[in-house]
């Protein structure tokens, strides 16, 4: 384990040593510390590369990630896991706003709360939140799963288009074109495989789905109220 | 028996039958109209500015003897790797999707063979558009449509839109009919649906914010490619010098003449400030920042000419962007598809329902077989042929201003013919020493 101190390196030399190590392959792994906040931290990394951040992080920390896994013992800022591609973000504390927003693929794990748009955008990854999720949370959601087990603030799933929410807890309110759905087998099915990879003990039948009318997909004058 | 004589008919200027005719098909639908392109109505523009020309006190440089440079150096300001451009006429951005493949693939081969840049647009970076763009600029737009790192690495420049002239403060929305399925997929929505394109990014709000995604990019790129930020033209002095702040290589202006690929037309003519208006205050931004010229200014909409460029770099531009005028060159709105024109309503020049995908000249469309009548080899022709005239004749302006590289030209090479453009350009009314608002009067 490689430690990279945060207090002595500068960001620059951080992220380098990071998106080097990822590139290379095989490295055992690597541990910041000292990250006092700072903004896009282990951003950018394309390769199976294991870190750990000790402490918590600004805006982006993990950003664009690709095939690496990226633990926050800590809490992380707005943007964590942004734009996402593969491989697996894991924030032990809260996560602020806009978690994992516009991501690809992967999953994001927040073992606390996130703040409001979370998944805003989603394209594809695979969120789950262990506590509550903020307003306006997957927003213009395309593709891909939240999974909440706490609660979800007001508008959840606004223009929705066809990621797949799941909630444990109370939704405040439904946003535009958001609907609860039917929970089929092959959701429990989903469900569990996603609790189980993001090491999570739930029952996947104490959840509720929520997804997209599809109501705004085409332009009609008569929608006109809904937006 | 004479008749007694009679009033004539007289329509009225203000409900014109082109307003009449906006309302009875307003009346009839019950939707707003939706188009592509930029503003239509006339506004001050760069036709009413003039070049002085030599004079005693000014000599000229030799036409076809005496070099007149036109290169510009984009992104110097942070970016290890700068680009280098021939001409300092860019292609603005325009995406995979409102577009066809071939027309992206014809921008590319232009853009190269002119020695400038080209740029994506939403929907993410083809294969052949990188594969045909010697310098190719990635859009980070606010949908984030097929984004992904590693376009982000293989960009020669990063331009984060912040807004377009056509429509400042406005999004998208690509009709269903242009989603096939490469589309769909580049976008991860499903086919045949309406597309909306995000009016804000989702992961950052203001200046402040701006500066740290601007950090995150700079980080994911390794700090070598120039960084711009488009913006429309609405605060041009505030939105600049907020951009430059925030740590922008390039600032991109649009004015309200720049195209889009599909917006309400009330939108196109109602919003934001004509392109004319935009470029002194934003000089201004980056004079009184001290970084005019470190960080390039970028001008587009309404560019047509040679002299249109060489009025907005005389009024402080480092660089244009053409959209409209690209797309032209490749062969849109082209007479010789006037009967199609015609059978869709419209004619030649004023074909501007793009978002619907039936372009004759096989441009605005994904319909296979209308994209088939785009040669991209000799419409990139047809653009690096135009490209080239339009250099021409900025150094022929800028040789008749004694200048030896058209970035030497000055507002003081200017005059206006009207007091709005004055005003405007900051440069005095034709015959008169007078620039409206300068000097308490």
């Amino acid at each position: 384990m490689t430690v990279l101190d945060m207090a002595q390196m500068r960001l620059r030399e951080v992220n380098a040593t990071l998106q080097a190590a990822a590139k290379a392959r095989g490295n055992d792994g690597f541990e910041v510390i000292n990250p006092r906040g700072s903004h896009a931290v282990a951003v950018g990394l394309d390769g199976p590369l294991s870190v750990t951040v000790r402490g918590s992080t600004g805006y982006y920390c993990a950003g664009m990630n690709k095939a690496a896994t990226v633990t926050v013992a800590g809490s992380a800022g707005p943007g964590v896991a942004e734009n996402m591609m593969s491989g697996m973000v894991v924030v032990e504390g809260d996560a602020s706003q806009y978690a994992g927003a516009t991501g690809r693929g992967g999953m994001l794990v927040v073992r606390g709360n996130a703040a409001s748009r979370c998944g805003i955008s989603m394209k594809g990854i695979d969120i789950v939140v262990q506590g509550n999720i903020g307003h306006m949370s997957a927003f213009m959601a395309q593709k891909g799963n939240l999974v909440v087990l706490g609660d979800a603030g007001d508008a959840l799933g606004d223009s929705l288009y066809e990621a797949r929410l799941f909630v444990r807890g109370c939704v405040a309110s439904l946003g535009t074109d958001c609907v609860e759905k039917e929970m089929r087998a092959e959701h429990l099915d989903l469900l569990s495989g996603l609790l189980a990879k993001a090491g999570v003990d739930a029952d996947p039948a104490s959840f509720r789905r929520y997804g997209s009318a599809r109501k705004l997909y085409h332009f009609d004058i008569d929608n006109a109220a809904a937006y | 028996m004479s008749e007694r004589p009679k009033t004539l008919p007289r329509q009225s200027a203000t409900f014109s039958a082109e307003v009449n005719a906006e309302i009875r098909r307003a009346a009839a639908t019950g939707i707003y109209d939706i188009r592509g392109g930029g503003a239509k109505r006339r506004v001050p523009h760069f036709d009413d500015l003039l070049f002085l020309g030599a004079s005693i006190s000014r000599y000229p440089l030799e036409g076809y003897r005496e070099a007149c440079g036109t290169s510009v150096t984009l992104g110097g300001r942070h970016a290890s790797r700068p680009i280098e451009l021939a001409i300092p006429i860019t292609i603005a951005g325009m995406s995979f999707g409102s577009l066809s493949g071939q027309a992206k693939e014809a921008l590319g081969r232009g853009a190269t063979l002119a020695g400038t840049s080209t740029t994506t647009g939403d929907g993410g970076m083809t294969e052949e558009e990188r594969g045909h763009s010697e310098r190719l600029v990635y859009q980070y737009l606010p949908s984030r449509y097929g984004m992904n790192p590693d376009d982000l690495r293989r960009a020669d420049a990063i331009e984060i839109v912040v807004g377009q002239g056509a429509k400042p403060g406005g999004g998208g929305m690509l009709l269903g009919q242009k989603i096939n399925e490469r589309v769909a997929g580049m976008r991860d929505l499903p086919q045949g649906i309406d597309q909306r394109s995000a009016c804000r990014h989702p992961d950052w709000t203001g200046p402040d914010d701006l500066e740290i995604k601007i950090l995150e990019l700079r980080e994911v790129t390794g700090w070598e490619k120039p960084i711009y930020v488009k913006i429309g033209g609405a605060r041009p002095y505030y939105d600049t010098a907020l951009a430059v702040k925030a740590g922008a290589d390039v600032v991109v202006l649009d004015g309200m003449q720049g195209g889009t690929a599909a917006t309400q037309d009330v939108f196109i003519e109602h919003v934001g400030q004509p392109t004319l208006a935009c470029i002194r205050p934003a000089v201004r931004a980056l004079q009184e920042l001290g970084l005019h010229r470190e960080v390039q200014l970028v001008v587009s909409g309404g560019i047509r000419t040679g002299a249109d460029v060489a009025k907005a770099l005389a009024l402080g531009a480092d660089a244009v962007s053409i959209g409209t005028a690209a797309l032209i060159a490749l062969g849109d709105n082209d007479p010789k598809w006037e009967a199609e024109y015609q059978a869709m309503g419209t004619t030649a020049g004023a074909y501007d329902d793009w978002h619907e995908g039936r372009d004759p000249a096989g441009i605005t469309t994904q319909d296979p077989a209308l994209a088939a009548r785009l040669d991209p080899v000799a419409a990139g022709r047809r653009l690096r042929n135009y490209l080239n005239v339009l250099t021409l004749e900025c150094q022929t302006i800028a040789r008749a201003c004694g200048k030896s590289h058209v970035h030497n030209l000055e507002p003081e090479d200017l005059c206006a013919l009207t007091v709005e453009a004055a005003a405007m350009a900051g440069v005095p009314l034709a015959g008169t020493d007078w620039i409206p608002g300068r000097g308490g009067y």
